[in-house]
């Protein structure tokens, strides 16, 4: 609608921005006005209401304003504001209810818009702020992992110069040792090189000593060679020659003997020590093998009691003693084997004995160090000690698994004979026949106790039908005064409460336990109630006989077969009514009917419950 | 001329004297026989001949075409038993044990080995501890014949076992000592406050000394004890470093030992412990010691005037009496052990113990000493 603009652009553009949310030609996008418009959305009117209407609608454009409001009106989906045109020609009428209609709609549809803005403002704040913090936090972490990177690449740069050092003194070290290596080399060079030259000159040297010796002793005075003085001569003044230069074999043999003699006398005599130091080794080690042995033992003796077949190291050891001692005498003979055995058993000992120290140095500092958990270190050991022995426990029953397994095996594989197979199935019947013996036995008991029970049930209930039977006459004279007393009442009035009652009473008589029950309604209705009470009788004398043959049958239950018994034994509880049913009738036969209603209340309840029912519905 | 002379007493009486070198023959004199004979190619070496200890048998190192062998002759009759090279370059010496069934073979100091011959000529082993430094200076047998202690230019005694011929220990002498379990006797001046004595003890007694310069005393000092030493001289041959003297004390139970590096020093080590016992520190240069062949008694002598004795009971003192000075250049002690032989340039004095403490002397006529 630019056209319009004309009309309102100048008076809009001195006005505030308010204008402009009600004027379609601002090119402003949504978002923008919406934006503009954060708090000053519901101030306006009262401000600007007079320029407001003077701006858009004035005296003279009624008309155009009516039409221009009708077509946006009808643009946004509101309906017209005309009335409904007669014809084209003719003017359209401005319909009023529509106006108010249409303003109504504009107001509640800016309350709305209103309401949206705010929710969309307090969002845009929680975003605003929630950016921020956002933003905040990544800053601070791009901070540190800033600092991190640095610090990381500072601890490399580092670390290769350390490696860098590092390779630079693993040079210089080799190469000093290279160093070493030539100097080494050139001395041995030079060493023989000395050597030889010595060699060289030595020889030399001899040659010109024999020379000049030779020399010296062509020209020399052969009497002056060395001033002997109290020179012991011979008899003939010659010098006697010394034997060495003979070569006697005799001579020679014997000395080589003498010389031989004297190496053994020496070897014997060092290897004398040697045994001698030997044995007294061996003494010692034996006796702290035995003295680890004997500390070791007391604190393993629980294992060696339940240990039956166990591989554990005492007890091979002890069978080593065993062995050992005997063999005492072959320790002088000081061979491999033996000093083999020797060495690896005090190891082993030694081992035991060090882990033992150990434990105990363990636990030792563990109550220095945590004194607080005491507890958890005994119950630790204690758990260690447990599971050892569970261990062997295991042991004991696999094995025992395993050799009944084996008897088992054996006795099904074994091909048996027939006096075997007889015999195996003798016993097996033989076993039966007991256990079924003691089952008998103890069937028998159980119904030895039913019995009874059932004969106290049947004392009790004949003394409670005796009691009944007092009663009874005595609320019959009591209602035989009642009656005398009162004649004038009415019969045919009570008697369906009467029959109610009564046999509301019959039934609130099921208990043993005897209640005082009103007595009132009782007496009118005995003779009423006693031929209804009869038909439900013969109703529940049908069942007599059935309870009957049961109780037949349950006295004939003694013959039967174990298993019968077994099954008839849940259902005691019937066969006692039942039977004091029979009781019942028994001695009800002989009885007044009043008494029957007695014996009917020894019924269960559902049976009376039932009947009761029954007659309660007309 | 240079005689270089050996006596020593064999059981058979039979003495003997090497002719000097330009004979190149050794003369075997016997006195009973009055029978001469004749050894050629000796070496002249430190300690080129050995006697066992019972004389039957006698090792001659001899050098023949620059090849070291050893001679063993009995003493009996001077046959020649066994003859047979040695490995050593430049073998400097041969002792025997004690119970003369090895024979102990060392090189030059230029080349560390030490081999060990049995009676009959087989080498039982060989002992090289390092490489081309100095080598063996000293070697000592212990009289049981159990130890051979080997001393060397690097300042280090090495003791090796009669069983495996390995070394089982080695040890070192340091020029300060810090370990407080070692005792370090050292020689101290008497004051001259003191009164005259001629003895001078350890300090418990509180005995006089005369005013002479020649009183000393030992004192104990206390640990660390930082001994004299003497640097040796680089560039000349022989230095003066390395163990120079080694001796087993008769039962085993010491070995003395004297470290060039540090002469004025006797170092006693405990065998049976295997560990420094007591350092006896003297005023001048110990010149020998030896012990007494009974018991553990070392005698000492600096070649000043006195003549030291050290025993695992303590150690005294002891001023030579006489005219003038009497400068104890070596000593000997009898068999015996009760008397001891001191001898100086021309005279020699004789020393004999009466008690363990109390020391007398005995002058010795003036004489020749050979």
């Amino acid at each position: 609608m630019g056209e319009w603009m004309t009309v309102t652009d100048p008076d809009l553009s001195s006005e505030s921005k308010n204008i402009c949310q009600y004027t379609s030609e601002t090119k402003m996008s949504p978002s923008s006005l919406y934006s503009q418009q954060v708090l000053c959305s519901s101030i306006p009117l009262s401000k600007n209401v007079h320029s407001f209407f003077s701006a858009f609608c004035t005296e003279e454009n009624i008309e155009q304003s009516v039409s221009y409001l009708d077509q946006e009106l009808t643009t946004f989906g509101f309906p017209s504001l005309y009335e409904e045109s007669k014809g084209k020609d003719t003017k359209r009428e401005l319909n009023i209810v529509a106006v108010l209609n249409c303003m109504n709609e504009l107001l509640v549809l800016q309350r709305k818009n209103l309401l949206a803005q705010e929710n969309v403002e307090t969002q845009n704040l929680k975003l605003g702020s929630d950016m921020d913090h956002l933003q905040n936090c990544y800053a601070k972490l791009k901070e540190q992992l800033e600092t991190s990177r640095r610090e990381m690449i500072g601890l490399q740069e580092r670390d290769r110069q350390l490696q860098c050092k590092n390779r630079n003194l693993h040079q210089l070290l080799k190469n000093e040792k290279d160093e070493v290596q030539k100097l080494q080399n050139i001395i041995a060079s030079r060493a023989t090189q000395y050597n030889h030259d010595m060699k060289r000159k030595e020889r030399e040297y001899n040659k010109l000593k024999e020379r000049l010796h030779q020399l010296v002793m062509n020209k020399k005075d052969k009497k002056i060679a060395m001033e002997v003085l109290n020179y012991v001569g011979r008899a003939d003044g010659k010098r006697g020659s010394w034997r060495t230069g003979k070569t006697e074999a005799s001579f020679f043999l014997r000395n080589e003997d003498e010389m031989y003699k004297i190496l053994l006398n020496d070897y014997e005599y060092r290897q004398k020590q040697i045994l001698m130091e030997n044995a007294e080794l061996k003494k010692v080690l034996q006796q702290m093998k035995k003295e680890m042995i004997s500390l070791l033992s007391p604190q393993k003796q629980k294992p060696r009691e339940r240990a039956d077949d166990s591989t554990g190291t005492v007890i091979s050891d002890a069978e080593e003693d065993a062995g050992e001692l005997s063999r005492e005498s072959m320790w002088d003979l000081s061979c491999e084997t033996v000093r083999e055995q020797l060495t690896n058993s005090i190891r082993k000992q030694w081992r035991i004995l060090k882990s033992h120290v150990e434990k105990l140095d363990n636990q030792v500092s563990k109550v220095h160090l945590e004194g607080f958990n005491d507890e958890d270190v005994i119950s630790r050991q204690d758990h260690e000690q447990e599971t050892e022995k569970l261990e062997l426990e295991i042991q004991q029953c696999k094995e025992m698994i395993k050799t009944q397994q084996q008897l088992l095996q054996q006795q099904l594989a074994t091909a048996c004979d027939d006096d075997t197979t007889s015999l195996l199935r003798d016993c097996y019947l033989l076993e039966e026949k007991e256990r079924l013996k003691e089952e008998w036995s103890l069937f028998r008991e159980q119904k030895k106790n039913f019995e009874k029970e059932r004969r106290s049930f049947t004392e009790a209930a004949i003394r409670l039908g005796l009691e009944r039977k007092a009663f009874e006459e005595e609320r019959a004279s009591w209602l035989k005064q009642q009656f005398l007393n009162m004649t004038t009442f009415d019969h045919q009035n009570s008697e369906n409460m009467k029959l109610f009652s009564a046999f509301s009473g019959s039934s609130d008589r099921d208990s043993l336990t005897m209640h005082s029950r009103p007595r009132q309604k009782k007496p009118q209705n005995m003779s009423n109630g006693s031929p209804v009470c009869t038909s439900k009788l013969t109703k529940s004398l049908p069942a007599s006989p059935s309870t009957s043959d049961f109780c037949q049958t349950r006295s004939c239950a003694s013959e039967h077969s174990s298993v019968n018994v077994l099954n008839i034994t849940p259902e005691e509880t019937k066969p006692n009514q039942v039977g004091r049913e029979c009781a019942n009738q028994k001695w009800s036969m002989a009885s007044r009917p009043e008494s029957q209603e007695g014996c009917y209340s020894g019924c269960s309840l559902t049976y009376t419950n039932s009947h009761v029912e029954k007659d309660d519905l007309p | 001329m240079n005689f270089s002379e050996v006596f020593k007493l064999s059981g058979l009486l039979c003495k003997f004297s090497p002719d000097g070198k330009y004979l190149l023959r050794i003369t075997v004199w016997s006195l009973c026989t009055k029978s001469v004979s004749y050894i050629k190619y000796p070496k002249a070496c430190q300690q080129g001949v050995s006697f066992t200890r019972d004389g039957r048998y006698m090792a001659l190192a001899e050098r023949r075409d620059c090849q070291d062998h050893v001679s063993v002759f009995v003493c009996s009759d001077w046959q020649l038993l066994r003859h047979f090279d040695t490995e050593t370059q430049d073998l400097a010496g041969i002792e025997w044990a004690p119970n003369g069934c090895v024979l102990a073979v060392w090189d030059t100091c230029l080349e560390y080995k030490v081999l060990l011959y049995s009676l009959d000529g087989r080498l039982l082993s060989a002992y090289c501890a390092y490489e081309w430094s100095l080598g063996v200076k000293s070697v000592a047998w212990s009289p049981s014949s159990q130890f051979l202690a080997i001393g060397s230019y690097d300042g280090k005694v090495r003791i090796l076992n009669h069983v495996t011929w390995k070394m089982i220990t080695e040890f070192g002498h340091p020029a300060t000592i810090s370990n407080p379990k070692i005792v370090v006797y050292k020689e101290a001046e008497k004051t001259p406050r003191l009164a005259p004595g001629r003895l001078a003890f350890p300090p418990p007694r509180a005995a006089a000394g005369v005013a002479s310069p020649a009183e000393t005393k030992y004192e104990i000092a206390s640990v660390p004890v930082s001994l004299q030493t003497l640097k040796p001289v680089a560039d000349r041959a022989n230095p003066k470093i390395g163990i120079g003297a080694l001796a087993f004390s008769p039962d085993s139970y010491f070995l003395a030992t004297r470290s060039d590096s540090v002469p004025n020093a006797v170092w006693i080590w405990d065998i049976q412990k295997l560990r420094l016992f007591v350092v006896l520190e003297q005023l001048s240069p110990v010149r020998s010691f030896q012990w007494d062949p009974q018991q553990p008694r070392l005698a000492i002598c600096t070649g000043g005037g006195k003549v030291y004795l050290w025993s695992p009971a303590g150690c005294v003192s002891v001023q030579v009496p006489g005219e003038g000075d009497f400068q104890v250049l070596s000593l000997c002690w009898h068999l015996n052990g009760d008397s001891l032989a001191l001898l100086s340039k021309d005279h020699f004095c004789l020393c004999f113990l009466e008690t363990e403490d109390r020391v007398g002397t005995a002058f010795g006529r003036p004489g020749d000493h050979t």
